[in-house]
């Protein structure tokens, strides 16, 4: 069963990677990858109140979501949206579990609000005055796969133009030693069921047997294994390259993602 | 949308483990809500424990996933046939037809809790054997009913905080009817821990006392932990004029407040019209409406706008929160249960703990057990993060 969708918009942002078109040009071999710590916007999307309160993956999602609304040109309130991420903020996790190991145990409750998993999807929502639905997933190692799934899906039978936000970033020691993520990655892609003419490609995945690819550049392979949402990079070098093409996506154990790239001329 | 059979179902809470267990207490309006003994939390509130979670073992190959929140799941899988169920869907459709739709806000955080009490007082570390992918992260429930199953379909867990296992419903009816899958394992698993006990605790949220959902008098939630499942397939020609459907999902969001609802109720009002016109009904079509009822101020005066603004203020309505607690993730997921129970069995289920409902509150609560016969009903799951689901449960005819 294959599930498509005209993919409208895209947003990047990793290690080495600020944006979609200086992704682009790494992934299309124009220009060398360079790894650095990824530098995260100041989301000005946000009223000061709430900037003051998000951490760095909400910065995050919102940077790469605003990045794939604005090159889609549609109004983000009026998408459906699917954000999917393998631990959200790790940073405030830890803060929690740190206080909840002290005798005072004296937590604060605007972390607590921001220890939810939806956390940037409801940020996202006040900032934009986005009232669609809006779903928020984990999946592990497979976010970004499960993710791309859930919001074909919607696509295909709603006929919704749909918001897809993968993000993770790392955890701070203690839990950085068990959960190794060594930066922050994103990807965000507007998904559309009919074509435009911002269009960039046509979009068709289907599960699949096959053995699942690696990047060809080594270092771009190693930020493809570390992170859950940088799993996108086969993917978005098909779109880099505005190739037709096929990339196999490392999800579970038990399947893989055959994705098929046809670029809108 | 296309209508899905509930073909299996089952429930393990505070008010009992599997359906006739949990029918029986609301038949008897009983609480399972007591004062707060978990672990070593010491705080004035009451709590929804199931009793004997941790003496149940994960089986050997499997190890890795215990955890307090796998416990439970693994608990719940073996009420009411339903593990034999899945098993009988899992060889009828194919493994890699049958997908795993997890609803949960914590997971097994506990588990992260307890190492860092024990980190090693030099280096920080946590302790050997500490497993983070299989019990704190939040796919970790998702992964343990897939394995635990032997289901090789697409799985993910759904973590909107307290409308999670709500929205697995919606995931599922996508995953179906875009043909990727043929069944789908919903539900919702959340389980104690300390994040949540002192995280509501530190927004002033959890009354002293049992939660009095929509009570004058009433002051914060009771926090419960729950496991609820379900086995959703596409209507056959066997589904007969007794078989449960699901008949229509609505979701929104507020786009208002991290941790308020909106205060005339503007998104869940959205929701439950959204969920009537999935539908195709009318508010006139709904028997009974199962509340998010969470017995903080604010949830239930603005769920209560918005519950009269769509269907006036006749159409009988309660929360089963009094005697439940608030189950978080598996909220959406126990409610669906209890909604399914109320049809099976003609019964709306009275408000416990609720003495004097809030005169400012306009929707018809009921307190008392009501028999008389419910074709449909509709159930609310909000959360923070301004996310809402409705959810409406019919017979088939």
């Amino acid at each position: 069963m294959k599930l498509s969708a005209y993919i409208n918009g895209i947003g990047v942002l990793g290690p080495g990677l600020a944006n979609w078109s200086e992704t682009a040009a790494v992934l299309s071999g124009r220009q060398a990858y360079r790894p650095a710590a990824a530098v995260l916007p100041v989301p000005l999307i946000l009223a000061a109140a709430e900037r003051r309160r998000t951490g760095r993956v909400v910065k995050l999602a919102l940077a790469v979501a605003w990045e794939a609304t604005s090159q889609a040109g549609v109004e983000p309130a009026a998408l459906a949206s699917v954000f999917s991420s393998s631990g959200g903020d790790g940073h405030n996790c830890h803060e929690l579990c740190q206080a909840l190991s002290h005798p005072a145990r004296e937590i604060s409750p605007t972390r607590f609000a921001n220890s939810v998993h939806n956390a940037a999807a409801g940020y996202w929502s006040i900032a934009t005055g986005a009232t669609a639905e809006s779903n928020v997933l984990c999946a592990f190692d497979a976010s970004f796969n499960a993710g791309l799934l859930e919001a074909l899906t919607q696509v295909v039978v709603d006929g919704e133009s749909v918001l897809l936000v993968a993000y993770d970033s790392e955890y701070p020691q203690p839990l950085h030693a068990v959960r190794p993520i060594p930066d922050a990655f994103g990807v965000a892609m507007v998904l559309a069921p009919q074509r435009r003419a911002s269009s960039m490609a046509r979009l068709d995945v289907a599960l699949s047997d096959a053995g699942h690819e690696l990047m060809p550049d080594p270092a771009l392979e190693a930020l493809r294994a570390a992170i859950p949402a940088a799993r996108s990079l086969p993917l978005l070098r098909l779109l880099a390259r505005r190739e037709a093409g096929c990339a196999i996506l490392e999800y579970l154990d038990v399947a893989r993602l055959d994705a098929r790239i046809e670029p809108c001329a | 949308m296309k209508p899905l059979l509930l073909k299996e179902f089952t429930s393990s809470s505070c008010i009992g483990k599997g359906v006739a267990a949990t029918l029986q207490s609301l038949l008897a309006q009983r609480s399972g809500l007591s004062r707060c003994d978990f672990e070593s939390v010491d705080i004035e509130t009451h709590i929804g424990a199931v009793a004997g979670v941790d003496d149940v073992r994960l089986p050997h190959d499997l190890h890795q996933f215990e955890c307090r929140n796998n416990r439970l799941a693994e608990l719940a899988l073996q009420q009411d046939g339903f593990f034999e169920g899945v098993q009988k869907a899992a060889e009828r459709w194919g493994r890699r037809r049958v997908g795993v739709f997890l609803g949960t806000s914590t997971a097994g955080i506990l588990q992260t809790e307890l190492a860092y009490r024990a980190r090693d007082p030099v280096s920080g570390a946590l302790p050997p054997g500490f497993e983070y992918g299989s019990t704190h992260n939040s796919f970790s429930v998702a992964d343990y009913v897939r394995r635990r199953c032997r289901l090789a379909g697409p799985a993910v867990a759904v973590s909107c905080a307290c409308a999670s296992s709500a929205k697995v419903f919606g995931s599922a009816r996508r995953m179906i009817e875009s043909g990727v899958i043929d069944a789908a394992l919903v539900g919702g698993v959340d389980s104690l821990c300390l994040t949540t006990l002192y995280g509501f605790h530190a927004l002033q949220l959890t009354s002293p006392a049992p939660c009095r959902p929509f009570d004058v008098a009433r002051d914060g939630l009771s926090i419960g932990e729950a496991a609820a499942f379900a086995l959703l397939e596409r209507p056959s020609e066997e589904s007969d004029r007794r078989s449960l459907l699901l008949l229509g999902i609505g979701e929104s969001s507020d786009a208002y407040h991290m941790s308020a609802p909106h205060p005339e109720g503007l998104g869940a009002r959205r929701a439950m019209q959204a969920a009537l016109a999935a539908a195709a009904l009318e508010p006139t079509d709904i028997d009974y409406i199962n509340l998010h009822g969470t017995g903080t101020p604010s949830n239930d005066r603005s769920e209560s706008q918005a519950v009269t603004s769509v269907f006036g203020p006749t159409t009988p309505c309660s929360s089963t929160k009094g005697a439940t607690g608030h189950t978080l993730g598996a909220a959406g997921a126990l409610e669906a249960v209890i909604s399914a129970l109320a049809i099976q069995h003609g019964l709306m289920p009275g408000g416990v703990h609720t003495s004097t409902v809030d005169p400012m509150l306009t929707a018809h609560y009921i307190k008392s057990n009501r028999r008389a016969p419910v074709a449909r009903v509709l159930s609310n799951s909000f959360g923070f993060g301004g996310t809402n689901c409705s959810l409406i449960f019919g017979r088939a005819a």
